[in-house]
């Protein structure tokens, strides 16, 4: 008998949606000891999948038709005090996002001795919190437990709900994108422990990732979510592998490879040199210890003709800080930007105008960097109509430029929200294409999208490239989509640039701990992904 | 459009309170063929009560039409509270602005004489101001725009704040755009909607604000106006007690309008915030 057997589920949408079910006729089962997971592209289903087998559904969603069986028993028409104690007890659930998901006023150790107080297991939480907390890797349990979130790290934060989700010895955890917030090397380290104390334990495992090379990392049967069903079920190395589904199989050759090849290297002239640029952040003051952040130091870099140069490194790295001082979206306190031979850093907002014409900036979150309530057309022209080109002239340029980035002219005269983020992406790219830049900074283009979309906004970018001749500075956490589309790398850690050479180099043979470290943990390395 | 009006549509009592404004748009603006000739005319008998001597909600106590009074009172509440709202905006909005999108010193200086202004009860500050510079329709609009501000400042510099970081406003800056033509075309019409809500009930205040300053005798003597009427039934309201309610019922009425409209406007402005609490209730 199977732990969880999930039969011809099916939850419908409220009336309006795009379409009538969020999950349709979804079958699966997870076994004590496996872990089963379910990818999915964002609005797939498959978090609701998870939500259901939970009883975590929000009024709207109702289910239809189908049923959960859980140990036996049949959790769809178990009364709700019932399921409440089975949840925590026998089912548990981590999150995405380890910042919202714990109490920030309570200490750590509360909140897991609350787990065990509320299922009547509260006399022994003395003995057990501490046994907890090291069960998840935390240094020092005792001191863990007696701080409050906001002190650990987002790595820590999401141990500490592992801690609580495990603190009853569930025999299903289901874990919905479980390390999706958090870097690179930290992902590593929290799927390893997963898959640890599941083995351990001889749990079984739901997970919900959107992501193939975790998949490849973590699972041992994959169920492949399209649009509310499940297109494609079976064992780990047969879907990764040997794909049947067609859709399985564009999106495991959307994966970016990972493997960098060996470019020529570039010899022409410098377009941006960065020379001993440093910012630093200061707060508190008055009353308290006064903070110093070191976001940029040690960070030059320098950036030749019709080369891509690839910044990677973590959150806080201070990647996007440096690639900001760039286009002076932050004003660093010392060192020289030299744009061409001219130190763009001392220019007055005025001085500074021409040069916006030639170093453009595409954003990270297409949902935030174009204006609600201006349209495409007017969105993509108002660059050149500031610079002083007719707006006709401008429009009709506009209606050239979303060609090239392959969206319909049509668009022209409709607002954002009617599009998709990889649609936004492109417009976002448009504008900052319309003002003719020789110098492009991409901030994380592709991280907010799905991995299809992802591949066709680089494969847009790389030719936009190579047909333009644009110079570009790429900034990304993903050393996958980094060693796709870059010729040269920086990797950077705590504000300084420790490590830079051809990308194939650094790939091949990195020379820095923390290069190595962060190879180390992209995941599903040990997996290449079919030829199609 | 069509989706702004649906999802007022959906607040009942928004709809209602539209309605009731509107009537009383309306009362205004035909009040000089309603009741023709001067409101401060003698129309029947002191002290009749409602009904009586054809006069609808009856007479003061120097025989003038109550009714005819509301109805031109009407006007100068109305436009009042749009006036001295827009006056308002006009400085809360500016300040606001250049408080939020500037930050640093400009921020401090600004919030700091805001502070200076909301320190001092409000009410107060009007009478003192009304007072100084002589009762008239001008120094009354001006003393409730120079108490009702404030709010809009700060409501104003917090949008502004947030919006500052967003992406799109980097991507203005980044191609070049005068900060002018970035605080008017890119943050501003982003942070309308808590303003628009907000004025909705700056208007019923500035209402009741006038109300009240008539009501001490400090409003334009040669105006007819809902606190006058208010004011000087005061001292008979046991004998005639139509003389104070009927204005008193006008001002409840427009100021309950008012409040509702606002809310409708915040619900189909803000629908996501709207549809959780209809989705808690």
């Amino acid at each position: 008998m199977s732990l969880l057997r999930v039969d011809g589920l099916t939850v419908a949408l409220p009336p309006g949606g795009d379409r009538p079910h969020a999950v349709e006729d979804v079958s699966f089962h997870v076994d004590a000891g496996e872990i089963l997971c379910v990818v999915g592209e964002s609005g797939s289903g498959k978090s609701i999948s998870a939500n259901a087998v939970m009883g975590l559904l929000p009024k709207g969603l109702p289910v239809r038709q189908g049923s959960i069986a859980f140990e036996g028993r049949e959790l769809l028409s178990l009364a709700p005090e019932a399921m409440r104690k089975l949840r925590g007890e026998r089912l548990a659930m981590i999150f995405q996002e380890p910042m919202t998901a714990l109490n920030p006023l309570m200490r750590v150790g509360d909140q897991i001795a609350e787990v065990l107080r509320v299922h009547g297991s509260g006399a022994d939480a003395a003995r057990r919190v501490p046994e907890l907390l090291a069960a998840v890797n935390l240094p020092d349990p005792a001191a863990i437990a007696r701080s409050h979130p906001f002190r650990l790290s987002g790595g820590q934060r999401q141990r500490v709900m592992i801690a609580m989700a495990l603190a009853l010895e569930p025999a299903l955890l289901i874990a919905d994108e479980p390390t999706t917030a958090l870097d690179v090397t930290t992902q590593m380290q929290i799927l390893r422990l997963i898959r640890e104390i599941q083995s351990r334990r001889g749990m079984g495992v739901l997970f919900i990732t959107h992501d193939f090379g975790v998949v490849a990392e973590i699972a041992d049967r994959v169920a492949v979510m399209q649009r509310g069903r499940i297109v494609e079920q079976g064992p780990a190395a047969e879907v990764l592998n040997r794909p049947q589904h067609s859709y399985t199989q564009a999106l495991i050759a959307a994966v970016p490879h990972g493997a960098a090849q060996a470019r020529a290297a570039i010899t022409t002239a410098p377009v941006l040199e960065l020379r001993g640029v440093e910012k630093t952040y200061r707060r508190g003051g008055f009353f308290g210890a006064r903070a110093v952040v070191r976001a940029v130091h040690d960070a030059d870099i320098s950036l030749r003709q019709g080369e891509t140069l690839g910044l990677v490194g973590e959150s806080g790295s201070g990647k996007s800080t440096l690639a900001r001082c760039v286009v002076r979206l932050v004003e660093p306190e010392r060192g020289t930007i030299a744009y061409h031979g001219t130190d763009l850093r001392p220019l007055s907002r005025a001085g500074w105008k021409p040069y916006r014409r030639r170093i453009q900036m595409v954003f990270q979150d297409p949902y935030a960097s174009l204006n609600p309530r201006r349209t495409v057309g007017d969105t993509i022209a108002e660059g050149p109509v500031t610079h002083g080109t007719p707006r006709a002239q401008a429009l009709e340029r506009a209606r050239e430029l979303l060609r090239l980035v392959q969206l319909d002219p049509g668009a022209m005269d409709r607002y954002p929200h009617e599009f998709s983020g990889g649609q936004r992406q492109r417009i976002g790219i448009a504008r900052a294409l319309a003002m003719e830049p020789e110098l492009l900074i991409a901030d994380e283009p592709v991280s907010a999208l799905d991995v299809s979309v992802q591949a066709q906004v680089l494969a847009l970018l790389a030719e936009i490239r190579a047909r333009l001749g644009l110079t570009m500075l790429f900034i990304t956490h993903d050393l996958r989509v980094a060693a796709q589309i870059c010729d040269r790398v920086a990797v950077m850690q705590r504000g300084a640039i420790v490590e830079q050479g051809p990308t194939s180099e650094v790939f091949a043979a990195p020379r820095h701990a923390y290069t190595r470290q962060l190879l180390d943990s992209i995941p599903g390395r040990g997996w290449t992904p079919p030829e199609l | 459009m069509r989706d702004f009006w649906r999802r007022f549509r959906r607040n009942k009592g928004a709809v209602v309170g539209l309605v009731i404004l509107l009537l009383v748009v309306l009362l205004a603006a035909t009040a000089p063929w309603l009741f023709p000739g001067s409101p401060w005319d003698m129309a029947g008998a002191p002290f009749s009560p409602p009904g009586e001597m054809g006069m609808l909600l009856g007479t003061d106590s120097l025989g003038r039409d109550v009714a005819a009074g509301i109805a031109h009172g009407a006007r100068i509440s109305l436009l009042v509270g749009a006036v001295s709202t827009a006056a308002a905006l006009l400085v809360g909005v500016t300040l606001g602005a250049v408080a939020g999108y500037l930050g640093g010193i400009a921020d401090d200086a600004v919030m700091r004489f805001t502070e200076f202004f909301q320190t001092i009860p409000s009410f107060v500050l009007a009478i003192l101001l009304v007072a100084i510079f002589t009762p008239s329709i001008g120094s009354v609009v001006f003393a409730i725009a120079i108490v009702s501000w404030p709010p809009v400042a700060r409501v104003v510099r917090a949008e502004f704040l947030s919006l500052r970081g967003r992406e799109f406003v980097q991507a203005a800056e980044v191609l070049g755009k005068s900060r002018l033509s970035i605080v008017l075309t890119d943050i501003l019409p982003n942070a309308l909607s808590p303003i628009v809500v907000l004025s909705s009930l700056m208007v019923a205040s500035a209402i009741l604000l006038e109300s009240a300053l008539s009501f001490l005798g400090l409003g334009d003597p040669n105006l007819m106006t809902w606190g006058f009427l208010i004011g000087s039934g005061r001292s008979v309201i046991r004998l005639a007690w139509w003389m104070s309610v009927f204005p008193g019922i006008a001002i409840f009425l427009t100021v309950l309008a008012l409040n509702l409209v606002g809310e409708g406007l915040s619900d189909a402005l803000n629908p996501r915030l709207a549809r959780q609490r209809g989705g808690a209730a």
